[in-house]
């Protein structure tokens, strides 16, 4: 049975909790960052030994296919650098008739590349934590990307670590656009479906909207966060919601979120 | 009271927290993370005192939290109301039965989540919910439920080796006791 000083502390722990949940946002995320520190020494041992596994697999693989696989991204590198070259003159085109036009110069983008070393624990977010922080340049906000699409946005960063909040997540919306023929909508959550099967839902696009399957989806560009022409994904179907007062698209990721290990971060 | 059992079980929950960040073969293979902290909360509600079941509660809570997009502080609660609820009929409850270790882990691997998600409704969150949400509810009962007797068969060979050995019967027999001196 629990004694009367039990009750005493149990009451002080639960006031405590209860103070904890209603403490301002700002005050909870460096609290959180400061005990999720605590996880750095294990964040640590999981990096050393994904390396030490990368160098064993590159241990077994014959030369010959080095060699091949060496070969092969020397020619990519290659004609990367022809597209660059092009890149450049269209880059300083563009410039050239933005400034005619009197609109706002663009920059290139900055992007950093950082390794996945974590995901959220609960079955109902979806974040990841990545080894890149404020001593990289990280900001709440930075878009993160792979070479086939779009991420999500960093949620918090701490000094080595950065929380990123993964499309998908009922708290991250945006503002996307189909290619084809420009109509706009908003990337939300979609709940049905489990994160392995990597779709999301396209909302709000016009009641009668001519959107096809197979048409992709890239970011607008509304809101800031996320520069336009990032790709999201390819339309897999559409209903009508609202008794036809809107329609929404079942949108299936460029990215396969599920097997992410590494991620580009755009910094500003 | 020895605290080295207690210790123990709060660093395999920091352990096992990090873990379910960490590794993702549940999620790939079942479609949800198991939760290993209603498992060893069952087991430490039944075994340990007051004092181990609010550590185990707290620092869980908290440690879960900080590596989820949970507001801080959310799965403290469900947590240690579990382990209060166990902790105060724990005399009317079977310990050693397996039987009796699954049906527990089964029940507080399924009121964790719906705890945390009430908490969470509560404070204007919108976590993630469908129809899918329902097998992962059953994913988390259900690894609970096998992880409860993992964490007592484990945990009760360390309390063996950890605690106080009972003390074995003294030799002295006070039926043969020799009196000396005149009587």
């Amino acid at each position: 049975m629990l004694k009367k000083s039990h009750y005493i502390i149990l009451v002080v722990v639960v006031v405590l909790a209860l103070a904890l949940l209603k403490l301002p946002v700002e005050t909870t995320g460096k609290l959180k960052l400061a005990i999720s520190g605590l996880f750095l020494p294990l964040f640590g041992l999981s990096g050393s030994a994904h390396e030490l596994l990368g160098e064993a697999r590159q241990g077994l693989t014959p030369k010959r296919e080095l060699e091949r696989q060496i070969e092969q991204l020397r020619r990519q590198n290659q004609e990367q650098q022809i597209l660059l070259i092009q890149d450049a003159s269209v880059w300083a085109e563009n410039a050239r008739l933005r400034g005619l036009a009197g609109w706002p110069r663009q920059s290139r983008w900055n992007v950093k590349l950082g390794r996945v070393i974590g995901r959220d624990p609960a079955n109902w977010w979806r974040s990841m934590q990545i080894d890149l922080g404020a001593r990289d340049g990280l900001r709440t906000n930075c878009a993160v990307l792979t070479a086939a699409g779009l991420v999500g946005r960093v949620q918090s960063v701490g000094q080595t670590r950065s929380q990123v909040i993964v499309l998908g997540d009922p708290n991250l919306r945006v503002s996307a656009i189909v290619l084809t023929n420009g109509e706009t909508g908003v990337i939300v959550a979609s709940s049905s479906t489990p994160e392995e099967d990597g779709m999301i839902d396209l909302d709000y696009l016009s009641g009668n909207s001519a959107v096809r399957p197979g048409q992709s989806v890239v970011t607008w560009g509304a809101g800031g966060v996320f520069p336009p022409g990032i790709p999201i994904g390819k339309i897999v179907d559409l209903r009508p919601k609202e008794y036809g007062l809107w329609t929404e698209a079942r949108v299936k990721l460029a990215v396969n979120l599920g097997a992410l290990e590494e991620v580009w971060v755009m910094i500003p | 009271m020895n605290w080295l059992p207690t210790l123990f079980i709060l660093a395999v929950a920091f352990v096992a927290v990090f873990l379910e960040g960490w590794c993702d073969l549940f999620r790939h293979w079942l479609g949800a993370q198991i939760d290993f902290l209603p498992a060893l909360m069952v087991y430490t509600s039944l075994t340990d005192g007051l004092a181990a079941v609010i550590l185990l509660g707290v620092c869980g809570g908290l440690w879960f939290d900080a590596l989820s997009l949970n507001p801080l502080g959310v799965s403290v609660l469900p947590l240690l109301l579990i382990g209060l609820v166990i902790y105060h009929s724990r005399e009317l409850l079977l310990r050693r039965h397996t039987f009796a270790q699954v049906v527990l882990g089964v029940v507080a691997g399924a009121a964790q989540p719906l705890g945390t998600l009430f908490l969470l409704l509560n404070l204007g969150c919108a976590p993630l919910l469908g129809w899918f949400s329902l097998w992962q509810w059953i994913v988390l009962a259900a690894g609970g439920g096998v992880i409860t007797p993992l964490c007592f068969g484990l945990f009760d060979r360390l309390h063996g080796a950890l605690d106080y050995q009972p003390a074995k019967p003294a030799a002295f027999r006070p039926d043969r006791e020799i009196k000396r001196g005149r009587q």
